[in-house]
């Protein structure tokens, strides 16, 4: 079984990210991590593909940043990573990531299950999955909580999902595309011997003629960026004994209206 | 004849709160457009929802009230939503962006090759170009984007756009359609499903409780066999004294990540740029710092109230109403004036 699991590389989650004069977003000397949520992923394509004596392919979309997390995701255990980099991606939406994540693990071949982590925390979307899937032709399982069972001879996937309803159990035909929640695992810690061996490796660059990727032809397109509007907040305190304070602020909050 | 077309989310016959602020956003660009608005329904009470979507707005409603519709999969759902967008050539397809919501309209997109704006937060339309304001970097920062297609795909944000008002007497005209799937061309099967209990439902809360890592100071004492009496502590806090506030106001109950992470309650509730983002009308901060990425995915919200003991907590600096002092003296208090004054 050949697994194949996306991650991208965002600024730490403490990053203070601002647009500057110019209109750049910047993060200052913050550093870059694998997306928070693709950890949970790798760590479940290591694990899944261990157990049914499988490979594993780590695949990042974009710049030379996100080798970062492609030599996190070797350095936790994946096999191999490629990164799939073409000038016609600088802008790319949702749909043109996915035409080209598609057209990718086309390219790999022999690949049963694509995972990505829930959403990515830069975009801040986690429309790209879902399209990845459909322009794959494959059914998609989103926040997967539980793989129950792979049937690698008989191409079936069972597996638990964690849904705003509930958790519901279904099966599916091989091949799929998942998304993973974290409640799936406890993403391992890179060894050091593996952050080693990862620092080394060279990471292969897939451009879009190499995968045989159409881009959509009318795509959406971000006119900019801007900051947040300043809250404006005149802080009031509420003093007292908390008997006090509670009927004071009770007041307050109801002649704000939001009580 | 172009539309503006809604989905409008059911589970059990219900349609999801979320979704009557879809129509609102719908509304909106359909008057712009100068177009109908069209809500979509599949599965089961179909027809009785489409006399509520008449009531908040929809001129019309294409319904389906087929058994392989009855639970949401993504398969037959999109397949149908994809064959009506072929067929109707709507301006705009809008849902709310809940887990199925984003899914759907991510899909049809791509079915349809056709651009998605998602999770807007404000709709702008000027000729053929519809503009969605939203949050990127987990809401540090804004985006504009913008896409000019025959049909452009949209999801908002739950609690960024208002419901239509209400019109008694207004009813959508009402066209039934047949499934674009039979049940063995399905492929994923509902096993099973367990509803989820006490359900936290964040997103669409008007009122917020949330607790940190001051909840540890907890002045009750531990059972002498508690694995870690700190842990004991928070735990007992948020379910004995964030709880029954929660309950007195008739809010959620968040958290912020290292609460989550020290174990005092579970991920669910977490509000922040790993967990959730939230746009109550009030948010009461008890015992949180106000670390960067719990501001992310809070600080939309109308007011705040801090309540912490460290009056230099940034938190402070985002509050409209500061209460410096121990939570679990000011929380018991607040719960029973809530109480004596709302008669819960």
């Amino acid at each position: 079984m050949h697994i194949a699991v996306f991650t991208r590389s965002t600024p730490d989650t403490q990053a203070v990210v601002t647009v500057s004069a110019s209109g750049a977003v910047t993060w200052g000397d913050a550093a870059l991590i694998v997306n928070p949520w693709d950890e949970y992923a790798l760590e479940e394509a290591i694990v899944q593909a261990k157990a049914a004596n499988g490979k594993t392919t780590a695949l990042a979309v974009g710049a030379d940043m996100h080798n970062e997390a492609l030599k996190h995701a070797l350095a936790m255990g994946i096999d191999a990573a490629i990164r799939i980099d073409d000038p016609a991606l600088t802008h790319a939406d949702g749909l043109a990531y996915a035409a080209a994540a598609a057209a990718a693990v086309r390219k790999l071949g022999d690949v049963d299950l694509v995972m990505f982590g829930r959403e990515s925390i830069d975009v801040g979307t986690d429309q790209h999955v879902y399209q990845t899937a459909r322009r794959l032709g494959w059914t998609m399982l989103s926040h997967v909580s539980k793989i129950i069972a792979i049937d690698a001879a008989a191409k079936t996937i069972k597996i638990e999902r964690l849904l705003e309803q509930g958790k519901q159990t279904v099966t599916a035909a091989l091949p799929v595309v998942i998304s993973v929640t974290k409640e799936i695992n406890e993403p391992r810690y890179p060894t050091f011997m593996g952050i080693r061996k990862a620092a080394k490796a060279q990471i292969p660059v897939w451009t879009l003629a190499d995968i045989g990727a159409a881009l959509p032809a009318s795509g959406a397109r971000v006119i900019g960026f801007k900051n947040l509007p300043a809250r404006e907040v005149k802080l009031e305190l509420i003093e007292g004994t908390p008997e006090e304070m509670a009927e004071k602020l009770l007041d307050r909050l109801i002649e704000e209206k939001v009580l | 004849m172009s539309a503006i077309y809604i989905w409008i989310e059911t589970e059990n016959g219900a349609a999801a709160a979320a979704s009557w602020e879809a129509l609102g956003a719908g509304k909106l660009l359909a008057d712009a457009c100068d177009v109908p608005l069209t809500a979509v329904i599949f599965g089961a009470n179909a027809a009785a929802l489409a006399a509520d979507a008449g009531a908040n707005g929809a001129a019309k409603a294409i319904i389906c009230e087929d058994a392989t519709l009855s639970a949401y999969r993504l398969e037959p759902y999109a397949a149908l939503l994809t064959r009506l967008v072929q067929d109707g050539a709507p301006r705009a397809v809008i849902a709310a962006a809940t887990q199925r919501g984003r899914e759907l309209i991510a899909a049809c997109a791509a079915d349809t090759d056709m651009p998605m704006l998602p999770e807007a937060l404000s709709l702008s339309v000027d000729g053929d170009a519809i503009t969605a304001e939203r949050a990127a970097y987990s809401g540090k920062v804004l985006s504009d984007v913008s896409a000019a297609a025959a049909t452009v795909f949209i999801t908002v944000r739950p609690r960024a756009f208002k419901p239509n008002t209400p019109q008694s007497g207004a009813a959508a005209e009402v066209t039934m359609v047949s499934p674009a799937l039979s049940e063995d061309q399905i492929a994923v099967k509902i096993e099973a499903f367990e509803p989820a209990v006490g359900t936290v439902n964040l997103s669409d809360a008007a009122i917020i409780v949330s607790g940190g890592r001051g909840m540890a100071n907890n002045p009750k004492a531990p059972p002498a066999d508690a694995a870690d009496p700190a842990v004991w502590k928070a735990q007992d806090g948020f379910a004995n004294v964030l709880t029954p506030l929660a309950e007195a106001l008739g809010a959620a109950v968040g958290a912020s990540r290292a609460a989550v992470d020290a174990g005092y309650i579970s991920y669910a509730h977490q509000v922040g740029q790993t967990g959730k983002t939230v746009a109550p009308d009030l948010y009461i901060a008890c015992g949180i710092s106000g670390a960067i990425q719990h501001q992310a995915g809070m600080r939309s919200s109308k007011v705040i109230v801090a309540i912490n003991k460290d009056a230099e907590a940034p938190i402070f600096k985002m509050a409209r109403f500061g209460l410096v002092g121990d939570l679990y003296q000011i929380v018991p208090a607040l719960t029973a004036a809530a109480r004596k004054r709302f008669n819960k």
